[in-house]
Parts: C-alpha cells; structure tokens; sequence
C-alpha cells in the first residue's frame, strides 16, 4: 500500500512506451478487425448467387466397332453379368491400370437382397470382381439411402461384399456432400454425394430393375437420384424432368442393369417375394438410354410411350431410347 | 499394490467398460456384446421391476452378482464399479475439493444430515412402484448416465466431429435439459464432493439399505485412534470412519485404513456393531413424508389420465411396447432403446407421455421413422417395457401371418397441406417410401382443370388403414416438412386393446 503522502513513483520511460504501446495496438487491432469484417452490403437471404462444382465426364470416346449395349440371359448372375461385359469387349475396354472406379448401387433401402429392392450383392460381387481383375487401384462403393445407411448396406449385404473384396464402402456422411451446378431442365444446383468423386477416374451405375410407384420404373438412370443430397422429396413435383435430367448430370462410364430378378409392382420398395419375377437378364451398355429403354419393354415388359423420362432424356439427346437402333449384342452365358 | 491402486484399475475398467458399451449400441458395431450389462447388474431395476411386474426379466437375474457382494461387504459398487460415482469421483478429484487442504477436506466429508434425503427418495420411488408407476430411472445412476449420453453427450459430440458417431447426425428433443441436468448434478461436486452419490442417488439408498448386513466392516480401535481426523481426508462416502462408522454410507474405498497414520482402522469380519451405526439414518416421519410423496406422484400422475382416456397422439410407442400402463411399469428411462434406434426416430419424451413417463421413449417422425426390418429397441431394453419381438413378429410374417404385423399408429391425411390434394402439383413421396407389400398408401388417378384452364394428371393418395402399420416414413418424407401432410399417430397401435381402431384389427381386411 502506498501512503497517499508519498510522492507517486514516476513510471520509467520503458514502461511507459510498452504500456502505450500495447493500448496502441488494441485500438490498432480492433479497428483493422472491424474494417476487415466490415460488411457493407445486405443480401436478400435465399436469392445469393450460387456456385457449385461442375461434374466432369465419365464416359470413354465411343469405339468405332464394339457394341454399345449387350443383353446377356442365363442363370447364374455372375456368369451373365460376365457375359454382358464380355460382349462389350470385356472390362479391360472401360477400366485401366490404375484407375479408382467408383460403383453406384442402389441400396435406397434397408431389405434384403431376395426383394430385389436393392443392388444384389452377387452383381456388386461380379462387377467389382471384373473391375479389379482390369487392374483398378481401387474400387469405392457410395449410395446415399433414403432408410438409414448403416442397415441399408448391412442387409442389402453389399457391406460383406465390400468386406469380402475389400472395396471402401462410403457413408453418405455430413461432410460427404458438396453442390453441383448444371444447365439441367429443374435440377441446376443441388447437394451432392461428393466424397467419392474427389479420387474417381471411373464411375459404374449398378442399378437393380424395378417398378417405381410415380415415375414408372427405376432403372439406371434413376440410380443416380442415389448420389443427391439435401431436399429430394421437392423431385416428385417434376419427377420425369429430373430423372432425364441426372442423363445430363452423370456421364458414366458403364451401365448395368441387373434384371435377373425384377421387381414388377409394389415398386420402389417392394416388400413381398411375389412382387419379384425372375427374368435372368443382364443389360451393360454406354448409353443408359437405350439400356432403360430395354429394361422398360422387355424386364418390366411395359409400353415405352408412358415413360416420359425417358422421351425427354432422347428429346434431348442424352441418349438413344431406340436401342435396337444402337450396335448391340444378346448373348446367352 | 496398495488397495487405492487397485481400485484405480477397476474404476479405470468399469468406467470404460460401460463408454465402450454405449459407443457400440449401434447398428454397425453392435455384434453380440451385452450392451446392457450396466443396467442388468443395476440392482434397483431388479428389485424396483420385480414390485412392480412380479417378475424378474430376462437379464436382470445378474443384478445378484451385486446384490450378494452388497450383503456381504457393503456399497463396493458405489466406489469399484458404477461409472456414474466414478464419474463423480473424478470430477470431484480435479474441480472440487480434491486437492484443497487437509483441513477443508476432512470438513467437507463429515456426514451432513441432508445425505438422508436419498433414502427418502428411495422410499418415495418405491411406494410409487408399488401403485405401478416406475420411477426410479430418473434418478438412478446407470439410467441417469446412459440417458445422458444417448440423448445428450452422443449428438453434442458428434456435432464437434461431425460423423463421428452418427452417420448423419442426431437430434434429440429437450436434450439441453438433460445435458444441463448432467452438468449440474456433476458440478455439485464443486461444492459437496460426491453430491449426487451422497444426497441423492436412490441406487446408493438401495445398496446402502442391504449394507446393513454386511458382514465385513470398517472397524476403528479407539485405544489406538487418536482422533486426528485424517481418515476423513479423503472418505468418498462421508461415512464417519472417525467415530462410529455409518455403514450404509461407506463407498468401501479403503482410504480410511491409507491414510490412519495410527493403523487404528481395519477392515473386519463381523467386528461387534456397538462400535457403528447400522441402518440408515432416517427418522420415521421423513420416511413417512416419502411415503405420502410416492403416493401423491402416483395419485396425481395417474389421474391426470395421460395413461388412460386423455392419451396422446403423440405417444407413439416403439414395436414391440406393452401396454401403456404396463409400459409404465417397466420403462426406467434408461434411453438404450434411444441410442440404438438406427434412424433417430425414437425421442425422449418431455412430457407428452405425463409427469410418469418423462424421459420415455416416444417415436417423432418429424426426426425419423420406424425402420420396417428392425426391432433393435426391443433387442436392448433390459426390462422389457419393449419385448424382444422378431422380425417375423413385428411384420406378421410366416407364422405370424394369421396376427399380422405390429402397428404402433395409423396414418392420416391433412388434406390442406397436401401437394395433390390442395395445391395442384404431382408428389406422392409417400406412397413411393410405404414399405409394406401391398402398400398401406395407394394413388389415384386424377385429371383436375387448373386455375389457368389447362388439364393436369395428379395422383391423390389414400391410406388403407388395414396395411398402415405407423412406421412414419411417409411423415418424414413428406416434403411439406415443417408439419407433414401425412401424420402417424397412436391410434391404431395393437398392444392396447382400447387404441385399435379397426374392429378386426386389420387382420382379417388386409
């Protein structure tokens, strides 16, 4: 305690220039932070401009002389998926050395693989199979379900396949999405299953064949509905336009279309062995056009002109819904 | 190795034990550990179950492996095992009062009489057990902890490391109550070392009750004892080891018989019980007052009929429940059933339920929706308020086709929010997610003139009640998300007889 008598010590000449020095720079720093955040404009919350990434093509330059599309029949699923890919040429034509394939199944939800909701775990086995036999680096497995996740790839059993061959099996996880812009008739800017794309240098759709309640069926280009995040229940306003729209979205580099059991009603979901028919057809093909085009009339055995989608996808010259017209290949394995 | 080592290890083990448990109550991880350990050795759900079901479920036949080390050697879980106290101890150890002075220590472990008042809750649970209300999952350590994390700690950690734990994050309503509870109950310890386990912790009361018979004791030999005090140092229990020991408070720690500089302290084999006192220290009247509050949380939660003919809509029980009355019976709260749901859809109820089934779990399919190929709930519940059904139970499959499917709720349409009904614009989400084959949601085609006179083709959905089991997907796929125009409630449900809405049930319609 200092006797208010005494004379105040004076404070040297260092510590008043430290003392000045450091108020000095409190003042200095909080008007640079402010300048620094200031914000000067308002926005109107909802209508800021948006940016997104842009998807790169998949697809390989078309071959000259090997089909486009093969229909393979037979019983034993990873025979006829081997067949199918055969008549393309073989799994070597898609996949290089090196190459980080990406396999998109639909896994949409948590049933077991003989409602033939979900991607069948012998066609993930056979493809990623032939993948890894034509020298991919690796192979990533990605589904964003509507049920949760984790029971969605644990009894649809795709996470034993992926254990079995040691395939990274992504979760569509909080950071996992990133959105994409595109010049598409409704989707334009939308959340996106992003993670597994940042190392791909190949991408396989691997869509079961299915009956769907409001849009007809659910084939390989519908598969892709699995890789959008955020809102996707507003689709069904304009379900036709957006399903040709993800033939705008994705450029894959192979399709396949597993039709070996075939859920004919009851679809999406299904949900009783009587709504599967057993039809033994595989469908792999460049162009998923023309591959839904044939699972449609020939695997769900219905009339093209009702599948709107897939009139607008041709319209607009994603791809050929006449695939007759396409250089394809029917094979028996 | 001196017994405090000893010790250390197994509160170690016991508390990462039970973390490892709780982790693991999950879909992907949950291979066949027995999850529910904790609250299976948890005496008072034993003993609190049994009054009110006369049974004793399943599992919870291993609450003897405590039970009999409580008759034998006293409160041992209070201090070895139960993760909650360890939790506590811990607390206590680095924000307390832990590393304070001898003497403020030795004055904050003297005996108070405010550590009665968990015998008087015990006492107030009980009565309420015996009208059939089960409440000791509100206070009860194990049931206390695990709720806490399942509802709260799980989903605030995982929005720190998002994905960490959920793969797509969960929400639980009212979790800051419990979160904040948590956190006020654990910094008690800053002011009363141990405060929950000393006032308030009716599994405490319980074992310390059995602990009257214990028949290994601390004994102090008073020719040695020169009343220093210093066993009071660092006594978990406030067990008054320094004079006559107070049985049913001691946490049997041992640091009693450490720190005596004078090794006038022992543990004993039937030492002579002049020396102690025995029972809980609970005057008649206070117990009594524990009695007319047992019976008056009975007589105004159970009248305020939110069990009975003022039920919910809301109080949609997870597959496999029992009867709501029953349900109450057995529902400790312990929220297992909460943390394994693999789609967030169950919820901790705040008060829908009534002041009985607070913390219960209820099915919000705003959050989630019941996964059709699941009964994890029933799989993990130790007391049975949600049975161990099947899955060909649950969906009336196989041999249970004659009795159908387990219905938890019916759905139903808002017609003026729907986007077909009302608004002129294509969806039926609803439809397309309904995963029972047939679909209890079906459309019908209709071609409706617009405002602008153009013709539009709409699909306008139906639900055949005598499919809807109330799973809620179509509620939490509804893209009207802020009030769905689809919404499941209790109505409907098979486990009571007085909610079914069909005559037969749907049985004989679907």
């Amino acid at each position: 305690m200092n006797n208010p008598s005494e004379p105040t010590p004076r404070i040297s000449r260092r510590e008043f220039l430290l003392r000045a020095g450091a108020a000095g720079a409190l003042i200095a720093g909080s008007a640079a932070g402010g300048l620094a955040m200031w914000q000067r404009r308002h926005f109107v919350p909802g209508f800021q401009e948006k940016q997104g990434l842009h998807l790169p093509s998949y697809s390989l330059t078309p071959d000259k002389l090997l089909p486009e599309m093969a229909i393979a029949h037979g019983a034993e699923h990873e025979k006829v998926i081997r067949a199918a890919i055969g008549a393309l040429g073989g799994m070597g034509r898609f996949i290089s050395k090196g190459d980080v394939v990406v396999i998109k199944p639909n896994v949409a939800f948590d049933r077991p693989p003989a409602l033939a909701a979900t991607t069948h775990p012998d066609a993930l086995r056979a493809v990623a199979r032939l993948v890894l036999e034509a020298g991919a680096a690796k192979v990533l497995v990605a589904d964003n379900p509507i049920n949760s996740p984790a029971g969605c790839y644990l009894k649809s059993g795709l996470l034993a396949v992926a254990n079995e061959l040691h395939l990274d099996l992504l979760y569509p996880e909080t950071n996992s999405f990133s959105p994409i812009q595109m010049d598409g008739e409704i989707l334009r800017h939308w959340s996106f299953f992003d993670a597994p794309f940042k190392r791909a240098t190949k991408v396989i759709g691997l869509a079961p064949c299915k009956d769907h309640n409001l849009c007809h069926a659910s084939m390989t280009m519908k598969n892709w509905y699995g890789l959008l995040g955020g809102r996707r229940n507003q689709f069904h306003q304009h379900i036709h336009s957006i399903v040709s729209d993800f033939a705008l979205m994705m450029k894959p580099t192979l399709v396949v279309l597993d039709g070996m059991n075939v859920l004919m009603k009851n679809g999406p979901t299904g949900g009783r062995l009587s709504d599967v028919k057993k039809m033994g057809t595989v469908v792999a093909g460049t162009d998923m056009v023309a591959v839904d085009s044939y699972g449609y009339t020939h695997l769900l055995e219905r009339d093209i002109a009702e599948l709107t989608y897939i009139h607008k996808a041709n319209d607009r010259g994603l791809g050929n819904m006449n695939w007759k017209q396409t250089r394809y290949k029917e094979v028996q394995a | 190795m001196k017994i405090r080592t000893a010790r250390r290890i197994s509160q170690v083990f016991f508390f990462s034990l039970f973390t490892f448990f709780v982790v693991v109550t999950d879909l992907r991880y949950l291979k066949g550990y027995p999850v529910s350990l904790f609250l299976e050795l948890d005496p008072l759900v034993a003993f609190a179950t049994a009054i009110t079901t006369h049974a004793i479920y399943k599992g919870l036949l291993w609450s003897l492996l405590l039970i009999i080390p409580t008759i034998l050697l006293g409160r041992v879980f209070c201090n070895w095992i139960c993760p909650y106290g360890i939790l506590h101890h811990f607390i206590g150890w680095i924000f307390g009062k832990g590393r304070a002075a001898d003497p403020v220590r030795i004055e904050s472990n003297r005996y108070r009489s405010i550590y009665q008042i968990k015998y008087v809750i015990l006492i107030a649970m009980i009565v309420a057990a015996l009208f059939g209300s089960l409440q000791i999952g509100l206070l009860d350590p194990i049931c206390l902890f695990y709720r806490s994390m399942s509802t709260a700690i799980l989903p605030a950690l995982n929005l720190a490391a998002p994905s960490s734990v959920y793969v797509r994050q969960y929400f639980h309503a009212g979790a800051w109550a419990i979160g904040f509870l948590l956190f006020v109950l654990v910094g008690m310890n800053v002011f009363i070392p141990r405060f929950f386990c000393r006032v308030l912790c009716p599994l405490g009361a319980f074992l310390g009750t059995l602990s009257s018979a214990a028949l290994w004791r601390i004994e102090r030999d008073p020719t040695k004892c020169v009343d220093c005090d210093l066993c009071l140092k660092n006594c978990e229990g406030a067990s008054d080891p320094h004079t006559q020991l107070r049985k049913s408070e001691c946490f049997v720690c041992f640091n009693c018989i450490e720190d005596c500089p004078e090794d006038a302290l022992s543990f004993k084999f039937m030492p002579p019980l002049q020396h102690e006192v025995t029972a809980p220290a609970v005057p008649a009247r206070r117990a009594f007052l524990g009695v007319l509050l047992g019976g008056a949380f009975f007589g105004f939660g159970r009248s305020s009929g939110d069990s009975d003919r003022n039920y919910s809509k809301k109080v949609i029980r997870p597959p496999g429940s029992v009867e709501e009355k029953e349900f109450l019976e057995r529902c400790i709260k312990c929220d297992q059933c909460i943390r394994v749901c693999p789609t967030n859809v169950l919820q901790a109820a705040i008060f829908a339920a009534g002041i009985e089934g607070i913390w219960t779990p209820i099915l919000n399919m705003k959050v989630g929706y019941c996964e059709l190929n699941c009964t994890l709930c029933g799989e993990v519940c130790p007391t049975g308020a949600i049975q161990r059904i099947s899955i060909e139970e649950k969906t009336g499959v196989g041999a249970f086709a004659a009795q159908g499917p387990v219905r938890i709720g019916t759905a139903f349409y808002d017609h003026g929010r729907c986007l077909p009904w009302s608004m002129e614009t294509p969806c039926v989400v609803c439809e397309e997610v309904c995963p029972v084959s047939p679909k209890a949601i079906f459309s019908r085609e209709v071609t409706i003139t617009r405002r602008d006179g153009t013709p539009i083709k709409l699909r306008q959905p139906y639900v055949e009640p005598s499919l809807c089991i109330g799973c809620g997907i179509c509620e939490r796929e509804c893209p009207v998300t802020d009030e769905a125009a689809i919404r499941v409630t209790a109505i409907g449900e098979t486990r009571s007889r007085d909610r079914r809405l069909l005559l037969d049930g749907g049985a004989k319609s679907s």
